[in-house]
């Protein structure tokens, strides 16, 4: 492909298979740098970090407060924060990652601690809680808020900001309660009760139904498991007291209440995607350290951590033949031991393999990677930190035949002879409205309409290529070009029996214009004055542009009028070979062109290819040429409008005359009005004569032709002197 | 002054002679001077013509006139005169045109072009993609637009509910409540459910590839449209590997848009590839440099040097356990996929700044790639 002068397209989606599994979040690197002690510079990190699937896509900012606009794949919610991509940097680099302790030291507790009760241990597996009191609520320290604001968060109160910051760092949703305003001192797992309501942090009463996951004091849901907290125990200035939460839910669970409710959170989406299970205490520390240390009070009791079940991934059995197998190369055990123990894995060798080949190893799976359950998804770890690049590229050995697809040369003979014909090959919507499904599709088509469309214009499945050609042809006639001509090959949607199917079209279109303009001067054959003669005219010359593609197919060509309502019903035809109806063409009905305000009449044909697929290409069936001269005669009658062409053909085929063949009759001059009675027309036919045996004598030719003379004249016609 | 057959009186073998030269030696000079096509038959006709040419009174005067006992040997000259006129007159030429730089044309006047109509570019871009991957043994293959959700997600290792379903904005076929959820129809929202209506049909080893109309609920600007076209790649035997998906997709970007790119592969994330990858080649705007001629940054690669092509990845295990019966078990077979967008490499390459463009049908745009 040749390079050339491009603007704008820097918009683009990305590459649409199947586009953007991945979502688009700020991180700061120099908040990532907290955690491990890296001597590249920001740059180089971008790259490092793209590199193993963390894509820095865009760069705001400078210095420190330089920020990254990460994409981060939906499988990924590990690496959704700062810890987690430091984690990766350390991995890249080898470098040591600063572990994340968070020594507190709480009063022993006086009262009782908070009691937590789990009613649905499969769904919340784990609830940890942790009580600070006598704290204040006030604006978060600077740093913590700039941090924040860096992330486009909006600071709100030290203690809100926490979750929040911990969520940025680790990964870990929590909430804050104002324990005071908890009814009962303790707190409930639950579904939600019929009829019950809760008005979230976002100030939306919602009914609950019993679908729903709630987390209740002793009397009410106080949050949406997951999701969103409540509205009527949040945070305020007059906090003094705090409840801190940080539970592991059931991505299941947590996905349905987010749809639910319409309700797509940084909790929710972390969860959906599963959190680390046992960062739970760790990120209640973390949010109470914050909390004191800002706001002083003092923490009452351990964390009470329900652990009702330990959600694990099983331990994976790693075989060094399946990594050769899948990724090729020649990765040694150490190699790919080294890589895993840098990413978090913990690798047991297991057997006797003797060779390198048959070696094997349990590996187990960190808490933050429930991403990795397979032993290829081992593999994806193996191949993304040694770094895709590093793989030698080969091409496979293949054994198998290339096939064409059935009507894959009669399709690109079709549009071979469409271009060479003049038309532009156009591609249009496959949609159309309610009303053009009505007018313009086949009788007893059952139309597939779409559940969420874009508008009522693109409400339906298109049953008919001719809406969207119609529309192209307006296009064009809009911005005053006056000759368009345009084709497509493609599918149209029906339901037939119950069953969807979709059946492949052909179709024309063209502006009369356009038709007018490429018609041959020496084509001329209806020379009186007047509008009619000059619709058959440009009907001849569209008419012909489909029987040059119909030749594509083999059979015999015959025409009949039975055509759709769209078309002129004077102007149109049907055309079908070997007796089968293979397509409809004509001049657009006037109706259609005044509705849709078209500035001229054009011409549409629709071929049903499905059909003339079916006949096969036309096989080519040589004659030799001629060797003996040929003889014409011209003809001149007088005819009633009632009599056509075919007709005089057909009467001067019957004849018999085996030195004329059908082909060789044909129309040179018609001519309505002057001398001409009305409802006459007059008409100059010349027909062919020829032996492939011999020269042809005078008086067999007079023989002929007064033969001829006298079927055109049975057939009504008075011939002219 | 023109020749004219004199009357012969004197019949000697050298008056013959004498008059026999002067007569070819007129014809020679006359030939000589034909310049034109109606010269050359002006002279033929003088000495041709049966009505009266020179060699018809040639034979009426000379051999009419001649004396009795001259008679024989008057015809044998006259004979030999006429077979050397003929040949003289057989041969005229129109000799050199002097005059013919004269007859001259405005070459600058435009042509008389017939119209021609112009490929699609998008269907020419799927075209020449294809045919790269048929010199490398694949087979075109072909699935329908209304899907169903089988095809679409589940066996593509969407599970149903997944989060990763979300990102594909689908557009549902109205009235499917009644049916079950994988049996429920909607427009494809990428050419990948082939891979599995292929190799239910066919068992390995098979190389396809798949052209293809897909849609998205995605309204129609600059840069989206809610029907597009994809080609999607499928390889499965019995030793693919992850370099030999590299290996060919390296050796198709090549083809494509010539042997000077490069090609590098990041990790991302598919739910029916694993490991999965998006492949860039060097930018074919900038060349790789991130800079246009002149210093200007290059837009198109965001100053990167690369461009992002398509998707692809080693087939998951989980999308053939659903076409296991079929040969494909993923301990014995693996495969790699790999998926583009047309349009998007029609813009590139043509340097097209609104997708809109490539579906109002204005001839003024489509006739410029004829």
């Amino acid at each position: 492909m040749k390079p050339l002068l491009a603007v704008g397209f820097w918009l683009l989606a990305k590459s649409q298979w199947p586009r953007a599994n991945s979502v688009l979040m700020k991180l700061s690197p120099n908040w990532i740098r907290d955690f491990v002690d890296l001597s590249v510079d920001d740059h180089r990190l971008a790259e490092d970090l793209t590199n193993v699937g963390l894509g820095v896509e865009g760069v705001n900012g400078t210095g420190a407060d330089t920020t990254w606009e990460m994409e981060i794949g939906t499988n990924r919610p590990d690496a959704m924060n700062h810890y987690g991509v430091a984690r990766e940097a350390a991995a890249i680099y080898e470098k040591q990652l600063s572990a994340l302790s968070c020594q507190l030291s709480p009063k022993p507790s006086s009262d009782t601690t908070f009691p937590i009760t789990v009613e649905e241990p499969s769904l919340c597996p784990r609830f940890s809680g942790l009580v600070i009191r006598n704290t204040r609520i006030k604006p978060s320290p600077e740093k913590i808020a700039h941090r924040l604001q860096l992330l486009d968060q909006r600071p709100i109160s030290n203690a809100v900001d926490a979750t929040n910051y911990v969520l940025w760092e680790i990964g870990k949703p929590t909430h804050v309660f104002d324990m005071d305003l908890l009814e009962g001192g303790r707190i409930v797992v639950r579904k939600a009760r019929a009829g019950e309501t809760l008005k979230t942090l976002d100030g939306v009463e919602r009914k609950l139904t019993t679908e729903d996951l709630v987390v209740c004091d002793a009397k009410k849901p106080v949050g949406l498991a997951g999701v969103m907290g409540g509205y009527d125990t949040m945070i305020t200035d007059k906090t003094r007291n705090i409840v801190i939460e940080s539970a592991w839910w059931d991505p299941g669970i947590v996905r349905k209440m987010s749809r639910r409710h319409a309700l797509h959170t940084d909790a929710s989406h972390r969860f959906e995607r599963g959190a680390d299970f046992e960062s739970c205490p760790l990120s209640c520390n973390l949010v109470a350290k914050m909390i004191l240390d800002s706001g002083g009070g003092e923490l009452v009791g351990d964390v009470v951590d329900a652990v009702s079940k330990k959600i694990d991934q099983a331990p994976v059995l790693l075989h060094m033949s399946e990594v050769q197998r899948i990724l090729g190369g020649s990765l040694d055990a150490g190699h790919v031991y080294r890589l895993l123990k840098r990413l978090g894995f913990e690798l047991v060798p297991e057997g006797q393999g003797s060779s390198q080949k048959d070696q094997q190893f349990w590996v187990h799976i960190p808490s933050w990677r429930l991403d990795v359950e397979r032993e290829i998804d081992v593999i994806e770890e193996i191949a993304r930190l040694h770094g895709y690049d590093k793989f030698q590229n080969t091409l496979p050995a293949y054994s198998g035949a290339v096939v064409a697809l059935p009507h894959a040369g009669m399709q690109a003979t079709l549009r071979r002879r469409a271009l060479a014909l003049g038309y532009n090959e156009g591609v249009s919507l496959t949609f159309i409205s309610h009303a053009d499904a009505e007018k313009f599709s086949a009788p007893g088509a059952r139309v597939l309409e779409l559940e969420n469309p874009l508008s009522e214009e693109a409400s339906v499945m298109r049953t008919s290529l001719v809406p969207g050609m119609i529309d192209m042809l307006a296009y064009n006639l809009n911005r005053d070009v006056a000759e368009a001509r345009l084709f497509e090959i493609a599918g149209v949607y029906e339901l037939a029996n119950g069953e969807r199917v979709e059946p492949r079209r052909a179709c024309l279109g063209v502006t009369a214009a356009a038709v007018r303009a490429a018609l041959p001067k020496g084509s001329v054959l209806d020379v009186s004055k007047g509008d009619q003669s000059a619709a058959a005219e440009a009907f001849r010359g569209f008419k012909g542009d489909v029987e040059s593609l119909l030749a594509t197919f083999s059979g015999d060509l015959s025409y009949d009028r039975q055509v759709a309502e769209y078309l002129h019903p004077g102007r149109s035809v049907r055309a079908l070979l070997n007796g089968a109806p293979v397509a409809q063409f004509g001049q657009l009905h006037p109706d259609v062109a005044a509705a849709r305000k078209l500035r001229q009449d054009v011409f549409v044909a629709e071929l049903d290819l499905e059909q003339l697929y079916r006949l096969g290409p036309r096989r080519v069936e040589l004659a030799p040429p001629a060797k003996y001269p040929a003889v014409e005669r011209d003809f001149s009658f007088v005819f009633s409008d009632e009599v056509s062409f075919g007709q005089m053909q057909a009467a001067i085929s019957a004849t018999g005359i085996r030195e004329l063949q059908n082909k060789d009759t044909r129309p040179v001059e018609i001519f309505r009005g002057g001398s001409i009675a009305a409802g006459k027309y007059s008409i100059l036919l010349r027909v062919r004569f020829q032996s492939a045996e011999r020269t042809l004598r005078e008086d067999e030719i007079a023989k002929w032709s007064a033969k001829i003379v006298s079927v055109l004249t049975e057939l009504g016609g008075v011939q002219r002197a | 002054m023109a020749y004219t057959v004199p009357k012969l009186t004197d019949y000697t073998a050298a008056a013959l002679e004498s008059a026999a030269n002067e007569c070819i030696g007129a014809c020679k000079s006359e030939a000589a001077a034909v310049h034109n096509d109606a010269e050359l038959k002006s002279f033929r006709d003088r000495w041709m013509a049966r009505k009266n040419g020179i060699l018809t009174q040639i034979n009426d005067q000379w051999l009419k006139g001649a004396p009795r006992d001259a008679k024989r040997e008057a015809g044998i000259r006259v004979n030999e005169l006429k077979a050397r006129i003929t040949e003289h007159v057989e041969s005229a030429q129109i000799a050199d045109h002097d005059n013919a730089s004269e007859e001259r044309v405005d070459i600058t006047l435009p042509g008389v072009r017939r119209a021609m109509g112009a490929e699609h570019p998008i269907i020419k871009t799927s075209h020449e993609i294809v045919a790269v991957f048929q010199k490398l043994g694949y087979s075109v293959a072909e699935g329908p637009v209304v899907e169903t959700d089988y095809y679409n997600f589940e066996a593509l290792n969407f599970p149903p509910n997944h989060p990763a379903r979300d990102t594909q904005d689908t557009l549902f076929i109205a009235n499917q409540q009644s049916k079950a959820q994988r049996e429920r129809l909607l427009l494809r929202t990428h050419t990948s459910p082939v891979q599995i209506r292929t190799m239910e049909k066919m068992r390995p080893p098979i190389r396809i590839v798949i052209p293809g109309t897909v849609h998205r609920n995605d309204p129609p600007d600059a840069s989206h449209s809610p029907m597009f076209h994809q080609i999607e790649g499928l390889a499965v035997d019995t030793n693919i590997t992850f370099g030999d998906l590299k290996g060919t997709l390296d050796h198709a970007m090549k083809s494509l848009f010539g042997s000077s790119v490069k090609t590098h592969f990041r990790p991302s994330f598919f739910p029916f590839t694993e490991p999965s990858a998006e492949l860039y080649v060097t930018c074919f705007i900038c060349g790789g440099s991130g800079k246009r001629e002149g210093g200007a940054p290059c837009r198109p690669c965001k100053q990167t040097g690369w461009i992002e092509v398509l998707g692809c990845g080693m087939v998951d295990p989980n999308v053939f356990e659903f076409v296991k019966d079929n040969g494909y078990d993923p301990k014995k077979v693996s495969g790699f996929a790999f998926g583009m967008g047309v349009d998007r490499l029609a813009m590139l390459k043509y340097g097209v700044d609104d997708l809109q463009l490539f579906f109002q049908g204005d001839v003024r745009f489509l006739e410029q790639f004829g």
